[in-house]
């Protein structure tokens, strides 16, 4: 038996004195960190299963927004009539990945942390220099198919595998976290991190802290939002390139605008710069053209995922398309409006 | 005593329900791994970490040391065995010196099993197995078959390549006309060449292999085992161990799905029988995911191809040149370049077929091994080749079509390819379709419709079918074959269910034990043809003595019935014209005291028609709609047509065809094993990253069974359906993207980006 220690505290501040020792790692919902297990990626010697903590409801905050607890499913978030009314975006996003079965397992929380799906990652017989600092990048020069084309290091071209929070990313989203100092608010733009000379930190969660929960803001778009999705096969499988947009809009003139890129980065990818490009204009292709051009200003494929910039380009500008219309993608339907 | 009547019987032709069906759905059916075992210990393989080299220090220390660890299990502790090649060669293994998992301390493949770590509980040994120090010295490999095709040769030994048997009328005979081919190839109106492939492919069936072995007091073992071949097993373990065969009971009855990856013993067997002999226990061992990836693989191939026609699209020339991979220990050889010059008409063909070794594990059968490979590139060749000529696709099929096989010359048994092409056509709606790609839209999305033709053989095996009356008036029908998910109990049910007017929940189908009488392995669609025909003599040898017995009964109503008098009906023996003449089969077979019983052989000696070719086919048509922007395609209809002799049970025949074309969608779209070649590793071993199609890639698919009597195939008319379904399906897909936007792919599987 692989003897490590488990432990269930029922207090955050019981959870986050377990998590700050070395070796701790927290469990949730298992649909990854079980795995990682499994194939030697993730050797702990202590889980702490935070189920019992205090962080199961999604909570109304002030003018309209939503609190939404750590512990609660990724199915029952994507379901919750509040979530489904006033972040159609994060509801979509949710509900294009996975399956089923392990969204009704998977927690928020745990969506945050999960873990690249890079092969060389998993396979403890070749290098990964997130997996074990120092022994090379498989992935460049390897196979890279699913891998990153922007803010990659010599050390790591992984991507965050999530859907979820490319669309928390384009709802300027607050991680709240608990850990031995207290609480603190990070601003969803800087929980994950690229992976520079240290890729094995996947974000800037300190040890010892525990993801409580994600604030959002109201953020009135109307129909103008989207979360447009690019995979090997219809469903079940991660994104090559994904993309979630929000704009507000008034008569023929775009007032903000908000996008994040998901299949591309080892974080989901926002660029502040080029989503000004479109403040107080009207829609138009050319300029989504632009826009594009800059989020993916940068962009480098590696060989399998070369494709990746150019399909990136034009699923962005298909993905403003969708959201100036008011016809975001549905799910059900896999023909791309 | 007469049995109540309690369930309907069932003839040939009825869409019978899977007999098994409610054992699988209610988890009462138990698979290899399920099997509960006293005293059971568990086996976890250590796989290699390198690709090719040498293992130079194993050191288990820490594994022994880890709490539950019984035994660790290497090349250099195993009990002795049996070491000559012979004996190690399964029944289907391919010419070469089979691969001895713990034989020694070479490394061959990535993720070969080098140790075996046998513990108390399942946790334990995995734990113990990431414990086990091994230090390598690794030499340089070779798995680009890019690089690897510069070493290739031909299979058979001989430099050239030539089908087994030649026609005799070609102006040049085969295998020898290369430069002749090329002038004609040269000089022909209209030409098509490339170079065509296909990735590597995994069998991943849902169940993954695993084996229980449990040696008796006796000396004998018994076996619980994922196989397609019951006695395949059994004889491949006592040869290794030096038993007879007979002291080897290998059992498996049910099988999570197999597409030709157990036809051969995987290593888990091996190991799970020499770890049981080793600690005196019983041990299981079943393969993780990963390790699913560590075997047999459908090889991967670099297909050259030139066609040539004249103005009207007739075929002028053919030239059909392949290589896929195998192993450096075992050639692995398919018939891939038979399929073009066997299907169409065309006198000058050239053949060529090498196989080149690579530092993996051997390639092996998958689904319509050759065939889905040969004909799913081909006719994608031949789409190319209508549009070269300027004709319908269909039309060109049709222009080529032959009622022979082209190279044997020999006339099928039947045909109805033809009959196929005109259902499918006018079920699908091709006379609508528009000839230039391109040319039709939905939308946004670019519309395609492509088709394909498919091919496989009607084979036959020997098959041994035990068919015997118990005392409890159950009818028991047995024979070592496999259903391997296909529906074989059921249609065994079916055919003794008619043939002895049984009621269908008075018949017990057996497979999957080594201790049945004697059959092959199960695969190449070869099962219920054979095991049909051969069910049909016993079943016909029972009737015999079953009336026999009835007329020595004292005051026997059937005294003096002979048997062209009597029939079986509602589980009796009664006299035609008399029903009131009767006796009940139960109170027979209670009156004599035990079970009445015979065992009988069907053989391909009893088929008619022996030079004559058998074949079945199918006509696919595949619509696919592309966003082409974005490189998304969706295939949104498919249409197949299926010649395929009689079809015994159409519920269970449409499933095989419908699994067939899903694959053939995976092939098309999906399926490919990605190698870092710098690692000789294949890197994507898991079922999040190896893709097969989700609900979501799969539409409508209209199944046709085409009416094709055949009496001489074989007596019944069978002709088998597990693979047909999958050859050219891809291609029809490959077809339609290219009517869709005109991009034409030769390389499968078609991933978006090939389209952005």
């Amino acid at each position: 038996m692989n003897r490590f220690a488990y432990a269930r505290p029922a207090t955050i501040a019981d959870a986050a004195q377990l998590l700050a020792r070395p070796g701790a790692k927290a469990i949730a919902g298992g649909t990854n960190i079980v795995d990682l297990m499994k194939e030697g990626a993730e050797t702990p010697d202590l889980l702490v299963d935070l189920r019992r903590l205090p962080l199961h409801d999604i909570r109304e905050t002030d003018g309209g927004g939503l609190s939404l607890g750590a512990l609660v499913p990724n199915a029952d978030t994507a379901y919750d009539e509040r979530v489904s009314e006033r972040f159609p975006l994060l509801a979509h996003a949710i509900l294009a990945g996975a399956s089923a079965q392990l969204r009704n397992a998977a927690t928020n929380g745990g969506n945050l942390n999960q873990r690249t799906r890079c092969y060389y990652f998993y396979d403890t017989a070749t290098p990964c220099n997130k997996r074990a600092p120092g022994s090379g990048c498989g992935a460049i020069g390897g196979v890279n198919r699913i891998h990153a084309v922007l803010g990659t290091s010599e050390q790591c071209i992984a991507t965050h595998p999530s859907d979820m929070c490319v669309a928390l990313a384009a709802l300027d989203a607050r991680v709240k976290v608990h850990g031995p100092d207290g609480e603190r608010v990070i601003d969803f733009g800087d929980y994950h991190r690229l992976p520079g000379d240290d890729p094995s930190k996947d974000n800037t969660l300190a040890a010892g802290e525990i993801v409580t929960a994600i604030d959002l803001d109201a953020f009135d778009c109307g129909h103008n939002w989207t979360y447009l999705k690019l995979r090997d096969r219809l469903s079940y499988a991660f994104a090559l390139v994904s993309v979630a947009i929000a704009l507000r809009i008034d008569g023929d003139t775009i007032v903000e605008a908000r996008i994040a890129l998901g299949g591309v980065a080892h974080k989901p990818w926002r660029v502040v710069e080029a989503e000004a490009l479109l403040a107080g204009k009207a829609p138009d292709d050319a300029l989504f053209a632009t826009v594009a051009d800059r989020i993916l200003a940068g962009a480098r494929g590696h060989g399998d995922n070369d494709f990746k910039v150019e399909l990136a380009r034009r699923v962005i500008v298909r993905a403003l398309g969708q959201a100036v219309a008011g016809t975001p993608q549905t799910i059900a339907d896999k023909r791309i409006a | 005593m007469a049995t109540a009547l309690s369930s309907p019987t069932s003839r040939i032709g009825d869409p019978l329900s899977r007999v098994d069906g409610r054992l699988k759905t209610t988890g009462l059916a138990n698979y290899a791994a399920d099997f509960p075992v006293e005293g059971l210990t568990y086996g976890v393989v250590v796989s290699a970490a390198i690709t090719k080299g040498r293992i130079t220090a194993i050191d288990a220390t820490a594994a022994r040391a880890a709490p539950g660890v019984i035994e660790i299990v290497t090349h250099e502790n195993r009990p002795d065995v049996v070491d000559k090649d012979k004996v190690w060669q399964d029944m289907v293994a391919p010419k070469g010196s089979p691969f001895r998992p713990l034989g020694d301390a070479e490394i061959r493949f990535a993720q070969q099993p080098v140790a075996l770590v046998v513990a108390d509980t399942f946790e334990a040994a995995r734990h113990a197995a990431t414990l086990v120090d091994i230090r390598y010295e690794a030499a340089s490999h070779v798995t680009d078959l890019t690089e690897a095709e510069a070493g290739a040769y031909n299979p058979k030994g001989d430099g050239t390549y030539s089908p087994e048997k030649s026609r005799s009328d070609l102006a040049n005979p085969l295998g020898n006309t290369k430069a002749h081919v090329e002038k004609v190839y040269q000089e022909a109106a209209h030409r098509v060449s490339g170079r065509y492939t296909l990735a590597p492919e995994h069998h991943n069936p849902m169940e993954l292999f695993a084996s229980t072995a449990i040696w008796k007091p006796d000396g004998s073992l018994f076996i619980h085992d994922k196989t397609q071949g019951a006695q395949n097993s059994a004889t491949y373990l006592a040869g290794i161990f030096g038993l007879k065969p007979e002291q080897v009971h290998v059992v498996a009855p049910f099988m999570g799905g197999g597409f030709g990856v157990g036809l051969r013993p995987q290593y888990q067997l091996f190991l799970a029988a020499i770890a049981a002999k080793m600690i005196e226990r019983p041990v299981k061992v079943v393969m993780t995911r990963q390790q699913m990836f560590s075997h047999q693989y459908r090889p991967n191939v670099i297909y050259d191809i030139a066609i040539a026609a004249d103005q009207a699209g007739r075929l002028q020339a053919i030239r059909s040149d392949c290589v896929g991979a195998t192993s450096r220990f075992e050639t692995f050889a398919e018939n891939i370049v038979d399929w073009c010059a066997r299907g169409y008409r065309c006198d000058n063909i050239a053949l060529d077929y090498r196989v080149a070794p690579v530092d993996t594990y051997t390639p092996g059968s998958m689904r319509a091994p050759g065939a889905a490979t040969a004909l799913n590139l081909f006719e994608i060749a031949m789409d190319e080749l209508a549009y070269e000529v300027g004709i319908d696709p269909l039309e060109l099929r049709l222009v080529n079509y032959t009622s022979k096989d082209e190279i044997s010359g020999q006339p099928f048994t039947s045909k109805a390819l033809d009959k196929a092409y005109a259902e499918g056509a006018e079920r699908f709606g091709w006379s609508k379709r528009v000839h230039a790609p391109r040319a039709m839209t939905d939308g946004r999305e670019l519309v395609g419709w492509g088709m394909a033709t498919g091919v496989w053989e009607t084979l036959f095996q020997a098959h041994a079918v035990r068919a015997r009356l118990r005392p409890d008036g159950v009818l028991e029908v047995a024979t070592a074959s496999a259903d391997i998910g296909t529906g074989t109990y059921t249609i065994m049910t079916q055919i003794a269910s008619e043939e002895m007017g049984m009621p269908v929940d008075r018949i017990d189908a057996q497979l999957g034990d080594s201790t049945l009488p004697k059959a092959p392995v199960e695969g190449g669609s070869w099962g219920a043809a054979s095991i049909g025909n051969a069910l049909v003599l016993a079943c016909t040898a029972l009737k015999a003595k079953l009336l026999k017995a009835a007329r020595k009964i004292d005051d026997s109503p059937l005294a003096n019935a002979a048997i062209e008098q009597v029939e079986f009906v509602g589980g009796q023996i009664r006299v035609k014209n008399d029903p009131a003449r009767a006796i009940d089969l139960t109170d027979l077979v209670t009156t004599e005291g035990g079970p009445i019983e015979v065992e009988e052989t069907g053989s391909p000696k009893m088929l008619e028609a022996a030079k004559k070719a058998r074949n079945t086919h199918q006509a696919v048509f595949v619509e696919v709609k592309v966003d082409e922007q974005l490189g998304q395609i969706r295939v949104t209809r498919v249409v197949t047509a299926v010649a395929a002799g009689r079809i015994i049970n159409p519920k269970t025949a449409r499933s095989q065809i419908l699994g067939g074309v899903v694959m053939g969608i995976g092939m098309a779209l999906h399926e490919e094993t990605m190698m870092d070649h710098r690692l000789g590793r294949f890197m994507n071993h898991n079922l999040a990253e190896y893709h097969v199609p989700a609900h979501a890639d799969i539409a409508d698919i209209d199944v046709i069974f085409v009416d094709e009597p055949d009496h001489e195939v074989n007596p019944l008319g069978i002709k088998g359906l597990g693979e047909i379904g999958i050859v050219g399906t891809a291609a029809a897909v490959a077809n339609a993207i290219f009517h869709a936007t005109g991009v034409r792919v030769r390389d499968l599987p078609i991933t978006s980006d090939r389209l952005l």
